[in-house]
């Protein structure tokens, strides 16, 4: 992909427990714009806690994070840092997309309901032009024949598909992928893992969580290996996957060759 | 395993198999059928339950007075209730200590005491409070605490706390993941609970409210005691002067079972439609899941 310019994310010294486990150690990273960016690491490794704290899902105990520009949960004001309101909060998510391991779509609403959701209740267009939009990224992921069937009625590469529409349809400046193929039966990997790997293609900014070390070779600008609550190594996955520096980092690879 | 002939073959399609005549089933049936006609008939015939009667007060203006004061506190007690209830369960389920205490503690006071008593305790609200003032502004009790508004009150009050913990009930039924979905695509917490919570907690909050609402129907006959002449009062103060209890009596039982099925054919219309997205779900599958839309197979 094209070289990093701009910084999109920022993240300095993220520190997060849980009671009194330690899930996060310190996390520093900058994502660019149009970078895509795969985090690897075992299970417990606080990865998944690490995206989650992006948006503010999670609450950092210490150090911050910035999105765009915006830190994110707080602003500096003359030397002061407030905690935002959860309106302001609601605000600074509505363009960072988001896709999750258990799909978490809308059962009560179609696929074309759950994609024109947010746009409406929340970016306030109007329905015509979530619709057409809808239709159009719907068609894009392979479900232009699924536009009204329920989310119970699609298999689960289907509905994880419906769920990548869903959040491209706010227009997000970031996507957060938060391992989008675990849950699902290994042949349906493939569909999801190929409309993932477009979007990469297009220039989309994108953080994936994945377990998934085939897409990390082929679509990843850069990857993150974490373990313990910190980033052991990160680089091009050329050298990561190939030439691993850490002890950790091959242990963790050897297990899927 | 011997003993199949090649030959049967052709016969031994499924396709061309007969269901034997349920001689036992269909016997049971002609049994049970019997047994009610035979009992529906001997109270009909029976001279004791005053049948003409019956239908002579069924549409007495008394009666249908009291049939609506039934139906209007219902109504409205119920109303009220859910409403309230819903802000109570919200409130019960807040980060906020104070809102989930208060919420809590209204709760334990209404579903903790007889509603019999409460609503004579609203009734008679003026012997506790002579005058009831906000501001500057101030009312005689007497004047705002009518059988009518105590009645309204003391019902919708006790309904609300009971209506609480069913809306919760729901609501915690409802996954976890959901209420993350939506706040992570920027919803409000109020646009989050109404467009994605709420509708998902209805398929469990329905049927127990379907109850309330028949347990409320009958629970609104308690009112004649503050002197509110309901369905039940009316047909009781016709036969006070005719005694004809039994005939009266059930003048106003087939209303309240006629109301009550209604409201059956209601409530699985309202569950039909909040269980809208379970449809489809066996069939569909078989279909899809072994082959995904071709245009993605390709480049899976």
């Amino acid at each position: 992909m094209s070289a990093p310019e701009t910084v999109l994310v920022r993240a300095r010294g993220v520190h997060k427990a849980f009671g009194p486990l330690e899930v996060l150690k310190g996390i520093d990273l900058d994502v660019a714009a149009g970078e895509v960016v795969v985090i690897l690491g075992p299970s417990g490794s606080g990865k998944s806690t690490f995206l989650r704290c992006i948006n503010h899902l999670e609450t950092i105990d210490q150090g911050f994070v910035e999105v765009d520009g915006e830190q994110i949960g707080f602003r500096l004001k003359n030397g002061r840092l407030n905690k935002l309101t959860n309106r302001e909060i609601a605000a600074q998510r509505s363009r960072i997309g988001m896709v999750f391991q258990q799909f978490n779509l809308y059962p009560h609403m179609t696929a074309l309901e759950n994609v024109i959701e947010a746009p409406i209740g929340v970016h306030k267009q109007s329905r015509d032009e979530a619709t057409r939009y809808a239709r159009e990224l719907l068609t894009r992921v392979g479900l232009s024949e699924k536009f009204d069937a329920y989310p119970r009625q699609l298999s689960g590469g289907q509905q994880q598909r419906v769920a990548i529409a869903r959040a491209l349809a706010i227009r997000p400046r970031l996507m957060l992928f938060d391992e989008p193929t675990s849950a699902l039966d290994p042949e349906l990997v493939g569909e999801v893992l190929a409309t993932m790997r477009d979007l990469a293609k297009e220039g989309l900014t994108m953080i994936v969580v994945t377990h998934e070390i085939g897409f990390a070779k082929e679509a990843a600008d850069r990857v993150v290996f974490m373990d313990g609550g910190v980033v052991v190594e990160q680089g091009p996955p050329g050298e990561v996957l190939a030439n691993p520096k850490h002890a950790r980092t091959r242990s963790f690879l050897s297990r899927f060759i | 395993m011997s003993g199949f002939n090649p030959s049967d073959d052709a016969l031994r399609d499924v396709k061309l198999a007969h269901v034997p005549f349920p001689l036992p089933r269909v016997a049971l049936w002609a049994f049970t059928l019997a047994v009610a006609l035979g009992f529906a008939y001997i109270v009909a015939i029976n001279p004791n339950f005053g049948w003409p009667v019956v239908a002579q007060y069924f549409f007495d203006p008394t009666v249908m007075q009291g049939l609506s004061v039934t139906l209007g506190l219902t109504v409205v007690a119920m109303i009220i209730g859910v409403a309230l209830g819903l802000i109570l369960a919200i409130a019960r389920m807040s980060q906020d200590r104070l809102a989930s205490s208060l919420a809590g503690l209204f709760i334990w006071f209404f579903r903790g005491t007889p509603l019999l008593v409460q609503l004579i305790f609203w009734y008679n609200m003026s012997t506790l409070f002579p005058r009831i003032s906000i501001g500057i502004a101030s009312w005689n009790t007497n004047d705002l605490i009518t059988p009518l508004t105590a009645a309204i009150v003391g019902l919708a009050l006790n309904e609300a706390a009971y209506m609480a913990e069913i809306i919760r009930g729901g609501l915690l039924s409802v996954d976890k993941g959901q209420a993350e979905t939506a706040q992570a695509f920027g919803m409000t917490k109020a646009r989050a609970l109404r467009r994605i919570i709420i509708p998902q907690a209805m398929k469990s909050i329905v049927p127990p409210t379907g109850n309330q609402l028949i347990s409320m129907i009958k629970a609104t006959s308690l009112v004649s005691v503050i002197a509110m002449a309901d369905l039940l009062y009316s047909v009781q103060s016709i036969y006070n002067r005719t005694f004809e209890i039994i005939p009266l009596l059930l003048v106003a039982v087939l209303w309240y079972l006629l109301i009550t099925s209604i409201l059956n054919i209601g409530q699985s219309a309202i569950e039909r439609h909040y269980s809208r997205g379970d449809r489809g779900l066996t069939t569909d599958k078989k279909k899809e899941n072994p082959m995904p839309s071709g245009a993605v197979d390709e480049r899976a």
